[in-house]
């Protein structure tokens, strides 16, 4: 038997399948990016003596064990939260030095001298579900948001972008570091007038 | 003249395409490598929570994930239905994050190492005392920057 040459096989659809394989890596290449609120922990060390706050320059909210909302002593519903939340930030019931010329509330005396006094303090139960903590922390962030969207709206009137928009570009890395260096700067007076202090208290045990 | 006769116009040469395989497996390669499917298989429950308020977690390679919640149905026999906290690719304690956390922190490129989040995953279910363990063992090891990872959505989606 003469010996037969074995044919060629054809490699013209290789391409073709190389092509189909690239389209499904293309296609399920997913670069999602995660979101979420983000918060800054404590450090561990102790404070030797903490500073006196008084009273009214604290805003308290507890979460108990069956996921009920008590604001400054009261049971509320955690739609009223962010309003509560900016009323007292908002408040600037204090006098002289401690007066709050930008604030726009009622300037109660019994409520927070002005915003870089006002502290928001958040408990919340072992028992407490997390979605919950994650309203009333996203509400609260929330209420942190307005006034500093009111105040950049006030400052740069003619930016035509609010806080949390300024933020977002000055985050996004495309943009150019001489808008970032421009934008950093009107971000931080804001920052300045409505400091966000949240302070968690450690949660009470369930006996 | 024929020895200047033109070549006859009209049937240009075909343009070799034997090279276009290597270009286009060039690419695919790119992208195989590229493609980073580093998520590592879910062994809880992992509905998170909605909020708005949010700010995006950005260039990955500075974050380090945690997971917790009801471990997934196909863990319950073993694990019981308790949450729990998944580190990488099996379930660990509480004691373990500070370690896991240091761990990763190592790992990770020099420059990178004082500006890493850690980003927390958890159940939408799951009870807060979990998490506060957990925060209280990043305050140990200094991990302070955190991100609750949430999806978009409005806050009223977290009760029904």
């Amino acid at each position: 038997m003469a010996k037969r040459k074995a044919p060629e096989v054809n490699a013209g659809s290789m391409a073709d399948i190389a092509f189909l394989l690239l389209i499904f890596f293309l296609v399920t290449t997913t670069i999602e990016t995660d979101s979420g609120i983000n918060r800054k922990l404590p450090p561990m060390e102790d404070q030797i003596d903490p500073p006196i706050i008084r009273e009214k320059n604290i805003f308290t909210v507890v979460v108990n064990k069956n996921n009920q909302l008590l604001v400054e002593e009261s049971l509320t519903d955690i739609k009223d939260l962010r309003g509560l939340a900016m009323d007292f930030l908002d408040n600037g019931g204090g006098s002289g030095e401690e007066a709050c010329d930008y604030c726009q509330g009622e300037r109660d005396p019994r409520s927070s001298d002005n915003p870089d006094k006002a502290i928001i303090s958040l408990k919340n139960d072992r028992e407490t579900e997390y979605k919950v903590y994650i309203a009333v922390q996203n509400e609260l962030v929330a209420a942190y948001n307005e006034l500093r969207n009111r105040e950049f709206a006030r400052l740069n009137p003619n930016l035509g972008i609010s806080y949390v928009e300024a933020d977002l570009i000055y985050s996004d890395p495309r943009t150019s570091s001489d808008d970032k260096a421009s934008l950093k700067e009107k971000l931080d007076v804001v920052k300045l007038l409505y400091p966000q202090k949240l302070s968690e208290a450690e949660p009470s045990k369930v006996n | 003249m024929a020895k200047f006769n033109k070549k006859k116009s009209g049937d240009l040469p075909a343009i070799s395409t034997a090279s276009l395989p290597d270009i286009v497996f060039m690419l695919l390669f790119f992208f195989m490598v590229a493609t980073v499917m580093r998520d590592s298989t879910l062994m809880v429950q992992n509905t998170l929570p909605a909020a708005d308020q949010v700010q995006k977690l950005d260039k990955k390679d500075r974050v380090i994930y945690i997971y917790a919640g009801k471990p997934s149905s196909r863990y319950v026999d073993t694990y019981g239905t308790q949450a729990r906290i998944q580190l990488n690719d099996k379930f660990g304690s509480v004691e373990e994050v500070g370690a896991f956390v240091l761990a990763e922190r190592a790992a990770k490129r020099e420059e990178l190492q004082n500006v890493l989040t850690t980003a927390l995953k958890v159940d939408s279910d799951t009870k807060m005392g979990i998490i506060s363990d957990i925060k209280q063992e990043l305050r140990k090891v200094n991990a302070l920057k955190l991100n609750y990872t949430t999806r978009v959505g409005d806050y009223t989606q977290n009760f029904n």
